[in-house]
């Protein structure tokens, strides 16, 4: 019997194209130091204006699945969180099972925008522990670039584009589960303060109220996460939030009341790209050997919609 | 209640913890963005900081609306 599950494996995949702070301040009004004051980011990576969603989805689940020590075969769920793919149908977790060769797996998409990554390992773990899945690819993918309005200082110096992927799996009866319960929720009644809307949409967001409610909501509802998978805190090896703001993660971490937790700060060199910023910040920790396997990691996922959810991991 | 005295100087503390502005530059008829250079984002966490120290309520359409110290105390004065 199957009770629970745990990621074996991660993999990421960012475009070669880096736009830095001084690119941005060649295209809009801004400067290095405002942007690295306000939000962190020193540059962001920019994909090709022929390379998709789906291929950078692709690229990041081929490097996961290569270092699961699984096949193609083994595989029998694919879910993508995305919320930029212009590619609805087919959507973009059968494109990437296509890629893989998996052969006749549970595949879709889902779009909670920024909280998406946490949203689709919820939806992996559920899947495995329901016995309706045994082996699953989970993708945060993002190209941002598409749906940013290049002449707004505001939005422009925030995004990037990348993707990165987990492959989870069961455990047996009487092993630890490697991936924690879910809290979840959202906040429909500040839905209007981050938009992805119309034809040929760009994102608008009013950065105040995301802030404010980012550095309030989020804490108590990542504590409860916590609480959940019976981990305090200050035991956490690390902390991997959405990668949104510098100090919209300062702020939440400092009501956690870490210990000498490792604070992901992947937004310095890749921006926020939104669902896939978790995988990849996640993904790059590990490759880095910056968290110990087995070790705890306190995953939150929040922005559009406004969603929130997260999770404690066991490192992989 | 507090007097204006006492929210001006609370304010003051609040400044200092999350801008690291010197509380002896803490007056009504200073500007938060022009005369303390408190940026949009640390103005919000002066607010929620508010919020708390004084027990009131301050929605974000009432942000934009406390351009000096001395707009912040009238509303947590009368808002309290």
């Amino acid at each position: 019997m199957v009770s629970g599950s745990r990621i074996i494996s991660l993999g990421h995949y960012q475009p070669s194209r880096i736009l830095t702070n001084d690119d941005l301040a060649q295209m809009v009004e801004t400067s290095d130091a405002w942007i690295r004051d306000r939000v962190g980011i020193a540059a962001r990576r920019i994909a090709a204006a022929d390379e998709t969603v789906a291929d950078m989805a692709c690229a990041a689940a081929e490097k996961a699945l290569a270092s699961s020590g699984l096949t193609a075969a083994d595989i029998d769920m694919v879910v993508v969180a995305t919320c930029s793919s212009v590619d609805r149908c087919p959507n973009v977790a059968t494109r990437v099972a296509a890629h893989l060769g998996i052969a006749a797996p549970a595949a879709f998409d889902i779009n909670t925008a920024c909280s998406g990554f946490c949203y689709a390992l919820a939806n992996a773990d559920h899947a495995i522990r329901a016995g309706a899945a045994r082996n699953v690819i989970v993708v945060g993918a993002e190209k941002l670039s598409d749906i940013t309005d290049w002449t707004d200082r505001s939005t422009s110096i925030i995004f990037g584009d990348g993707a990165g992927a987990a492959v989870v799996t069961g455990v047996a009866d009487g092993e630890e589960a490697g991936i924690g319960p879910v809290v979840w929720g959202s906040a429909p009644d500040k839905m209007e303060t981050i938009r992805i809307e119309g034809w040929r949409p760009y994102i608008v967001q009013e950065g105040q109220a995301v802030f404010r409610w980012a550095t309030t909501a989020i804490a108590p509802v990542a504590l409860q996460a916590c609480e959940k998978a019976g981990v305090d805190p200050g035991d956490l090896a690390a902390f991997v939030a959405h990668q949104a703001n510098s100090r919209i993660i300062d702020g939440i971490a400092k009501r956690l009341n870490l210990g000498d937790a490792v604070i992901a700060k992947d937004l310095v060199e890749s921006g926020n790209t939104s669902a896939a910023s978790i995988p990849l910040a996640l993904s790059k920790l590990v490759e880095r050997r910056e968290v110990p396997a087995g070790a705890p990691v306190l995953l939150f996922g929040f922005g559009g919609g406004l969603t929130y959810a997260g999770q404690v991991i066991r490192c992989p | 209640m507090s007097s204006r005295e006492e929210i001006t100087a609370g304010l003051a503390e609040i400044l200092e913890e999350v801008a690291g502005v010197n509380p002896a530059d803490v007056a009504e008829e200073k500007s938060f963005t022009e005369d303390l250079d408190v940026d949009s984002l640390s103005m919000v966490e002066v607010v929620v900081a508010a919020e708390e120290k004084f027990g009131v309520k301050i929605p974000d359409d009432q942000v934009q609306n406390l351009k000096t110290v001395g707009d912040a105390v009238t509303y947590i004065s009368s808002n309290a």
